[in-house]
């Protein structure tokens, strides 16, 4: 027999995951415009492997299939994959990275819902760790055709190093090891106004895409901030303090994938925190810990490990911010 | 007065569908071939029958008289002959049965004699026996006894009276307030004398401007401080707790009620009633509903108690595809296991149900944890942690994430992406965590019953023991009577008591309490052989002869006159 309430409200986890890969379409346009549309092929091979990974996961553990299969679930993982790494990784890495996130970080911890780590996330951690170079391997904002593009995700070609150059993030550290400063390597051609030359578009457009998820209310503000002014502040005071060995806020917030996390990746809402004191608390420790592992770690960019770390905590942040109940709280009443 | 709406967090925005029946004004429903009067009208409490089949009674002639705290009288809503009374089913989910008395009306609708009540010249006490003896009770669903409800007569600074409405297509309030503003008016300035309020603020939702122009009309010829204030429409505006914050910034907790905070709310439809009562001394026999949904002729009907659900809906003529029958709003409201169940006190709306008017609901798929359902939560819960924790049936935790203050209101199972029927996991664990107290409360009782038998039995083996020792001492004193030549001065002590009969018994009792002493701290004498009794018991007599020692003291004890040696 059903009880009540009656009626519902028109949502579904469809919906919810068909606004996110919405809002994520600036940000590829501004990608496929900058560095070429070899990341469109990316984006295909992770999302049939996504949902393929789905599909024989859901049977082999005997649940329902069309339902959770055509939930977009899988889909919205495999483009975050896809638009994490490098778009110039072989294809048999993505689909690696794929299968991690799905079947490893999904589906053995029990499926949509009940995984405590951001599926991405972990995928791309386990790939920076096993494969270092194919992962740090980016190509220079309009220096690599779609062909010689297409011949990298495909085929055997890897000779590199007329193609790619260091990140922004990476020549900044590499940089700043040797005597350069801030200052004078912002002015190479790795840069562009904010950030990695290019790369302030696609920021763009994640964040067009996030303003897109906060008007309908895919999202609430409270990661996106207190991600962002975890980072800015962090990497504030740094500047701050030693203007010539640390890059100010602004090339923090444009560079990598710091605008794609913001909106999309802290944002997920099974790993992360969920009341909202505990949302701020968890995505500023994201941008703390992404910082420090930019500015002294060993890999340039340290959101993914920075989002594992905080999905380690998540279960003490929720149960340490559970906020007062109507009628429990004093105010007028005491 | 200026007006400064709080907000409460929360609250959802589901189509009103109030356009169905709000234009219907209230009609008389025809009547029934029978009315089924269930004797429960009131908060957990039946009314005791005082009538008998075959008795013709009057409209509104006292049919069930009331019994214990949250008890109110019942009536016979029209008149007729009582043709039966048992069990029959009442509109509830679980379609359970409760005792009826069942009236074949006599088409004349003939009034009881009743005279308008001078609440003025009456004291407190009369006046809420007066409310209490005419059945009133919350119209707003919970049915609770107004009488109680007016508590004290004091501490209460704020009436309120409850306009909002807020289920989608109920409007039976809406009407009400549009009809007869004046009398609901005269109601609340004697509920607000009775609670002794110095305010009365009363709160509509802003999708019924009408029902607002017919309330601020009708306030304005009552003296004092009145506020008619038109409230957000927002789903659940209208549950007392969520008014009483949106109106004067108190929030009530669980378990409390407004009279602790210094505010109380009543229901429009209950000043209506109160309003009859006192002015024309007329009892609750008859209320006003909606009758909607997928149907041909919605509209509001007041409506005799009693009156079975299936002659309604001859009224509002159900559509062909109509497949089920709510009672109450789809927010909160249930559907009715069977239609010849009979409108009770509480009833405000039946919507006829279809597929197409209320689908059901899309397969359930697994929380994603997108916090929706908090952010609906007009209790400011989490939802989903209740749900994980009743799912578990980690009781324990759910009750700690508060799962009592939960309202049941159905927001978050509205908006949950995931299609969750949350509100029944919450159900599940508030009825597991009933039952299980009333098993721990069974097996308290139990385990009180043994300890208290254990107890008994060690007591009577006390008293057992105490017995044969003072038997035992009886003998000795006997002994020592024999074997002495003079009277005992104990002996001479109980003679000389015989004059006083008060002093006899108080010896007497402190004799038996020295025997039981003894029995309990002489231990060892108890295994003696006869002869060595027998010696003890010369000892003794020999003692009491030289006047050294109480026959009844204690064989073991040193003897008193040592006392004086040891300290020269
Ligand atoms: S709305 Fe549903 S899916 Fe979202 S957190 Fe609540 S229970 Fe989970
Ligand atoms: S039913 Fe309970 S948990 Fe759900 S929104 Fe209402 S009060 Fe909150």
């Amino acid at each position: 027999m059903i009880h009540s309430p009656y009626i519902r409200k028109p949502a579904s986890v469809q919906r919810v995951m068909l606004n996110v890969l919405l809002a994520l379409i600036p940000g590829i346009a501004a990608y496929v415009w900058q560095i070429g549309a070899g990341i469109l092929v990316n984006l295909a091979i992770a999302s049939v492997t996504a949902v393929a990974a789905e599909v024989l996961m859901l049977s082999l553990r005997k649940r329902p299939v069309m339902l959770a299969a055509t939930d977009l679930s899988a889909v919205v993982t495999a483009w975050l994959v896809a638009l994490a790494f490098p778009p110039i990784v072989p294809w048999w890495l993505t689909v690696f990275a794929v299968l991690v996130a799905i079947v490893a970080v999904k589906h053995l911890y029990g499926g949509l819902g009940q995984n405590p780590f951001n599926p991405a996330m972990a995928a791309y951690c386990t790939m920076i760790v096993a494969y270092p170079s194919l992962m740090s391997q980016w190509p220079v904002s309009g220096a690599v055709s779609f062909d010689t593009q297409l011949h990298l995700i495909l085929g055997g070609l890897r000779e590199l190093d007329a193609v790619t150059g260091a990140t922004a993030l990476d020549t900044l550290r590499t940089g700043l090891r040797g005597d350069t400063n801030v200052g004078e390597l912002l002015q190479t051609s790795t840069y562009g106004l904010l950030g990695g030359r290019g790369w302030e578009w696609i920021a763009g457009g994640y964040l067009l895409g996030g303003l897109f998820l906060l008007l309908t209310r895919t999202i609430t503000w409270h990661l996106p901030t207190g991600f962002l002014a975890g980072l800015a502040v962090t990497s504030g005071v740094f500047w701050l303090f030693h203007p010539d060995q640390f890059a100010s806020p602004l090339f923090h917030l444009a560079t990598g994938g710091a605008m794609l996390a913001a909106f999309f990746i802290v944002t997920d809402p099974v790993s992360g925190a969920t009341t909202p004191r505990g949302k701020l608390i968890f995505a500023a420790g994201i941008g703390l810990i992404a910082y420090l592992i930019r500015a002294f770690g060993a890999y340039p960019e340290g959101i993914a490990f920075a989002v594992l770390l905080m999905n380690i905590c998540v279960p003490l942040i929720d149960m340490k911010t559970q906020p007062a109940v109507f009628g429990h709280r004093g105010g007028p009443n005491s | 007065m200026i007006a400064r709406l709080f907000n409460f967090r929360g609250g959802v925005k589901p189509d009103a569908h109030k356009n169905e029946s709000a234009n219907a004004s209230i009609q008389a429903a025809p009547m029934p071939a029978h009315l089924i009067v269930p004797l429960r009208q009131s908060t957990r409490a039946t009314a005791r029958c005082i009538v008998s089949p075959g008795q013709h009674v009057l409209k509104g002639e006292r049919i069930g008289e009331a019994e214990g705290t949250l008890g109110t009288a019942v009536h016979a809503p029209t008149s007729g002959t009582v043709v039966e009374f048992g069990l029959y089913p009442l509109a509830h989910p679980s379609g359970l049965n409760t005792r009826c008395v069942v009236i074949e009306p006599d088409g004349e609708d003939r009034w009881a004699d009743h005279q308008p009540f001078d609440y003025h010249g009456a004291t407190r006490e009369q006046t809420l026996a007066q409310l209490r003896d005419c059945g009133i009770v919350g119209l707003g669903g919970a049915t609770f006894p107004s009488h109680v409800k007016l508590g004290r007569g004091s501490g209460i600074d704020t009436l309120i009276l409850n306009g909002a409405e807020c289920e989608p297509w109920i409007t039976c309030d809406d009407r009400l307030m549009r009809e007869r503003a004046a009398d609901i008016l005269a109601g609340a300035t004697i509920l607000r004398e009775l609670i002794g309020a110095r305010r009365l603020v009363i709160g509509i939702e802003d999708n019924k401007p009408e029902a607002i122009a017919a309330m601020q009309a009708a306030a304005g010829s009552v003296e004092g401080d009145v506020a008619v204030i038109a409230i957000p429409s927002l789903y659940p505006a209208g549950g007392e707790k969520q008014l009483i914050r949106v109106l004067t910034g108190v929030e009530i907790p669980y378990g409390k009620l407004g009279a602790e905070f210094g505010v109380q709310c009543f229901n429009v439809g209950t000043a209506h009633a109160v309003y009859r009562a006192l002015a024309h001394g007329e009892p609750l026999v008859s209320r006003v509903l909606t009758l909607t949904g997928n149907v041909a002729r919605p509209g509001n009907y007041e409506v005799l108690i009693g009156t079975p659900i299936s002659h309604l809906l001859t009224l509002c003529e159900p559509k062909p595809d109509t497949d089920r029958t709510l009672m109450g709003g789809p927010m909160m409201g249930f559907a009715l296991p069977r239609l010849d169940v009979p409108v009770v006190k509480g009833t405000n709306c039946i919507i006829s149900a279809s597929p197409a008017l209320f689908p059901p609901p899309p397969p359930e798929q697994p929380c994603i944890r997108c916090g929706e359902c908090a952010r609906a939560c007009p209790a400011e819960l989490q939802p989903f942690e209740l749900y994980w924790f009743s799912r578990a049936h980690n009781f324990g935790k759910a009750q700690e994430y508060n799962l009592f203050d939960c309202i049941e209101c159905g927001c978050c199972s509205y908006v949950c992406p995931s299609h969750i029927p949350l509100v029944d996991y919450y159900r599940f664990a508030k009825s597991e965590i009933w039952a299980r107290e009333r098993e721990k409360s069974a097996a308290d009782q139990a385990r009180d019953r043994f300890e208290f038998r254990n107890f008994r039995q060690e007591r009577e083996k006390e008293e057992k023991a105490a017995k044969l020792a003072a038997k035992a001492a009886e003998t000795r004193a006997k002994l020592a009577d024999k074997d002495a030549t003079a009277p005992a001065p104990a002996a001479a002590a109980a003679s000389s008591g015989e004059e006083d009969p008060k002093k006899a018994l108080i010896a007497a009792a402190l004799a038996r309490a020295k025997a039981q002493k003894e029995a309990v701290q002489a231990r060892n004498t108890e295994a003696l052989s006869p002869d060595t009794e027998k010696e003890i018991a010369e000892i003794d007599a020999r003692r009491i002869k030289a006047a050294l020692v109480d026959p009844a003291a204690p064989a073991g004890e040193p003897p008193s006159e040592r006392s004086p040696e040891s300290t020269s």
